[in-house]
């Protein structure tokens, strides 16, 4: 039940960033650059989504809620869901499905390179994403092949950092979190090689399909 | 020196009103998933931009100009809401709320370096200088966008001539203000304080060049640059320093303060060159505020028939 409630609050309070655009953009409130602004948006929300999806292991074991780990797959499906939508801002509002224009910029550009590949990273996670495929892949190989979130929000933060002009401030600050949750893990890594315990595999239970 | 004049746009270049609200419309349409079912009557009552009250004082006796362009003009709202101006935030919509109780008055200009007579000038006496003109130019900011805007000014040549520049000197350095009291940008160490541009002393008297105190008929709206600023349309937005307090005019080449921040970035130059990519992103094309789709860039932003004598023989890859 508590679990359920979470759920479709962390389902509504999603929606709401593309709510925000959509009824800005209705009202023509997005101000003089609004492609700018959506692809602005869309590429935040994708980071924080990815930041708070990383922060879900971190915080069950920190606090104890064990449980809460339900909500990890919806967090990461809407992290993909604004990288869809920041995609879809670029291939369509940027390049106009120009598709010698795209792969000239994804072979020249760094930063469009590395932010196209920590997207196609998250192709393959979100297609894996049900109990179905954990069962089907078995936890360990499952567990391996979502360690790609790595990547990918690493990618992010240096996508952001490289296509700044000279204000570092927010993508340092990304990068900052980041870095903490990384860093996290890799105590924990080390502190259970130690202890010489088994870390613990994801079950289909527990990982478990949305009930919402 | 032979000075073409203002190119004329082909009448199948401007964007007609209808087609520009469309797209306006569109946008704002886009934006919801749902919004295609609503009808697209009421989309176009609801996208309608908002007018803006400012209560800007009118500058009068102001004189058309040759140069003009006869493209659609960009929004007042958005020239004035969409500003990059550092010293007060990176966030361009920013400035425009920040800057409100900057002061432009007392203001006064230092005109010294290679020069006969070193000045100080009061804003208020250059101002007087020259009958204003309006001159509708194209602006192209290095990140991608464009817009069309109606400068009120006169040529900076007018100015610089005030001071009788010694034989030896060869390029002008223009010093932006930073006060730190005014300017809350300038606690961040984006750039080195104070703004520095620079340009070379044939570029600064090109009748192009232009000392800028006003727009759409009005005086300079704070965050736009005001009270004096630099308008060069074949040059990248950035090149067109803001409130002016200090010319200098030198023999070697000033390091403006976007070549110093990235040298493999930003040249001296920064002429608008679309065969020349910023090393992170194309400079082909880009998006006119208030159209759709993005068009492509013209060599020296459309400028070229009269600019491109000054660049004679030079390697604008190299000089860029």
């Amino acid at each position: 039940m508590k679990l359920r409630l979470l759920k479709v609050a962390i389902f509504l309070v999603c929606l709401v960033p593309l709510a925000r655009l959509g009824l800005k953009g209705l009202h023509g409130e997005l101000g003089a650059n609004p492609i700018e602004v959506i692809t602005h948006s869309t590429g935040d929300w994708t980071m924080i989504l990815l930041l708070a999806t990383l922060s879900i292991t971190p915080l069950r074991m920190l606090t104890r809620q064990y449980w809460i780990i339900g909500v990890r797959r919806m967090l990461g499906l809407f992290a993909f869901f604004y990288g869809c939508l920041h995609f879809t801002t670029y291939i369509w509002l940027d390049k106009f499905f120009d598709v010698h224009a795209m792969l000239q910029d994804i072979a020249k550009r760094k930063f469009i390179t590395v932010g196209f590949l920590g997207f196609v990273l998250l192709i393959p996670l979100a297609v894996t994403s049900t109990a179905g495929w954990i069962r089907r892949l078995g936890g360990k190989r499952w567990l391996a092949l979502h360690r790609l979130i790595y990547v990918t929000a690493i990618a992010g933060v240096i996508h952001y950092i490289w296509l700044v002009k000279a204000d570092l401030r927010k993508p340092l600050q990304y990068a900052l979190v980041l870095g903490v949750l990384l860093a996290y893990r890799l105590v924990v890594h080390l502190a259970g090689k130690g202890n010489r315990k088994k870390v613990p595999t994801p079950t289909p239970q527990r990982v478990g399909v949305s009930e919402v | 020196m032979l000075i073409k004049k203002g190119g004329e746009i082909p009448s199948s270049e401007i964007t007609p009103k209808r087609l520009f609200f469309s797209r306006r419309t569109f946008l704002a349409g886009m934006a919801t998933a749902g919004a295609a079912a609503l009808t697209e009557l009421g989309l176009r009552d609801l996208a309608k931009p908002a007018m803006t009250a400012q209560a800007n004082a009118k500058i009068d006796g102001i004189q058309k100009s040759s140069f003009s362009t006869t493209e659609t003009i960009t929004p007042y709202k958005d020239v004035t809401n969409y500003n990059n101006y550092y010293e007060f935030s990176t966030d361009k919509y920013e400035p425009a709320g920040l800057a409100k109780n900057f002061k432009t008055r007392p203001w006064t200009l230092t005109i010294d370096g290679l020069v006969k007579n070193k000045k100080t000038l009061d804003v208020d006496s250059i101002l007087k200088l020259s009958a204003p003109e309006e001159r509708i130019y194209r602006h192209r900011c290095v990140e991608g966008w464009s817009i069309v805007v109606p400068w009120v000014g006169f040529s900076l040549s007018t100015l610089l001539k005030q001071v009788e520049p010694l034989g030896k000197a060869k390029f002008i350095k223009f010093t932006s203000l930073a006060d730190a009291g005014q300017m809350p940008g300038l606690r961040a160490p984006v750039l080195h304080w104070p703004y520095v541009e620079g340009l070379r002393l044939d570029e600064a008297n090109h009748p192009l060049s232009l000392l800028g105190f006003g727009m759409y008929g009005e005086v300079m709206p704070n965050q736009d640059g005001a009270p004096l600023r630099l308008v060069l349309p074949w040059k990248y937005g950035f090149k067109s320093a803001k409130a002016i307090v200090k010319i200098t005019f030198t023999d070697n080449q000033p390091v403006n303060s976007w070549n110093e921040s990235a040298p493999s970035e930003y040249g001296f130059y920064s002429n608008v060159n679309p065969n020349v990519d910023h090393p992170r992103w194309s400079q082909a094309t880009e998006r006119r505020l208030g159209e759709f789709r993005k068009r492509p860039t013209l060599m020296f932003n459309g400028y070229g028939e009269q600019v491109a004598s000054l660049y004679n023989g030079m390697d604008l890859k190299k000089n860029f």
